[in-house]
């Protein structure tokens, strides 16, 4: 048997200090956890349920709190036939428990260090870690011009409306481009279609400018908007993408 | 299989970490098929009850294979040339 010499990434038992609703289907829950590692914004932790007999569950979310917050703060969106999300989203209360292990990965991250304008592309709740990017561009005092590009279906399912609405006002190196799939309240001022290839080059950024691309949400979403990425001429390598599965959650 | 179920190598953050010292969807992995050079947070996984499969983005050979059973990881990296691991200890 292997002696490990190293820590593993260890589970912790993280308190729920605060729930807010943030849509019908989505809940944002402020953890304080007993050893907590500053974070990178984009990275994601580890949830795992235990339930009576011993069954466990284990889950990734990606943590919508700024390396400058002094708490850790999951949003979580409901998934229909979930194991986890119904209870995360709909029973999980102030001052009860949960174990979490992380922060975790180093790939999908953005620190306001790094250079080159900043284009994020988010579809439904994969806004979450980008939310951490954009509230970090702020706390960070970041000049580095970055543009969000968020693709929800209805307006009522936009998370952090208010809060991106303010940090487009106050940021000044940060704007925030909205498109609707599934209709649009009167006077609508966005976009009402899925992002194409028009949207993008009108978002983003020209790729003489080499700008940093983040592209999260369901996979179909990521996948085509990396495509079309590419094809606008951005090199491979400036673009990162984060998967969130055939729901746009896990 | 099912395109839309594809994540990025990401989704495999933990459990690499679970077995390696440093965090691993950073490290770069050559491809040995095809000779491609990806993050290994770029690479494709297809969740699966079965096992993780991590794939070359490129030419969906498969480079790392990790199975976890009760007692023992099983992994097998038969399909990558190299792996190039930059020891980084600000992120974990």
């Amino acid at each position: 048997m292997a002696n490990r010499l190293v820590s593993p990434i260890v589970w912790q038992r993280a308190t729920v200090i605060e729930t807010v609703r943030e849509t019908p289907q989505a809940r944002s829950l402020m953890l304080a956890l007993p050893h907590w590692q500053r974070h990178r914004a984009g990275q994601h932790v580890e949830v795992r349920l235990t339930v009576e007999d011993g069954y466990q569950a284990q889950r990734s979310y990606s943590i919508a709190s700024p390396p400058e917050a002094p708490y850790l703060m999951l949003t979580v969106e409901r998934i229909a036939e979930g194991e986890v999300s119904p209870y995360l989203v709909d029973v999980v209360q102030e001052g009860d428990q949960l174990e979490v292990r992380g922060p975790i990965g180093g790939y999908f991250t953005w620190q306001a260090s790094q250079s080159g304008p900043l284009l994020l592309v988010a579809g439904g709740s994969g806004i979450v870690p980008l939310m951490a990017m954009a509230r970090h561009h702020a706390l960070a005092g970041s000049t580095t011009p970055a543009h969000l590009l968020y693709s929800a279906r209805q307006v009522d399912n936009i998370i952090y409306h208010a809060e991106l609405e303010q940090l487009a006002t106050e940021d000044q190196a940060f704007a925030v481009f909205y498109t609707l799939t599934r209709g649009a309240p009167p006077g609508w001022a966005g976009f009402q279609r899925r992002i194409d290839l028009d949207m993008l080059e009108d978002v983003g950024w020209p790729p003489a400018q080499h700008p940093l691309i983040y592209i999260c949400g369901p996979t179909p979403l990521v996948e085509a908007v990396a495509t079309m990425a590419l094809h606008l001429g951005h090199a491979q390598g400036r673009i990162k993408t984060e998967r969130f599965g055939p729901t746009g959650g896990s | 299989m099912d395109a839309s179920r594809r994540l990025d190598g990401n989704a495999a953050a933990g459990l690499l970490r679970e077995i390696f010292c440093w965090e691993m969807t950073s490290a770069a992995v050559t491809c040995g098929n095809c000779g491609a050079t990806n993050a290994v947070g770029a690479l494709i996984i297809y969740a699966s009850p079965m096992g993780t499969v991590l794939r070359c983005p490129a030419c969906e050979q498969p480079l790392v294979r990790v199975v976890r059973t009760s007692n023992d990881y099983w992994l097998d990296i038969s399909g990558a040339r190299c792996i190039q691991v930059t020891p980084d200890t600000a992120a974990t």
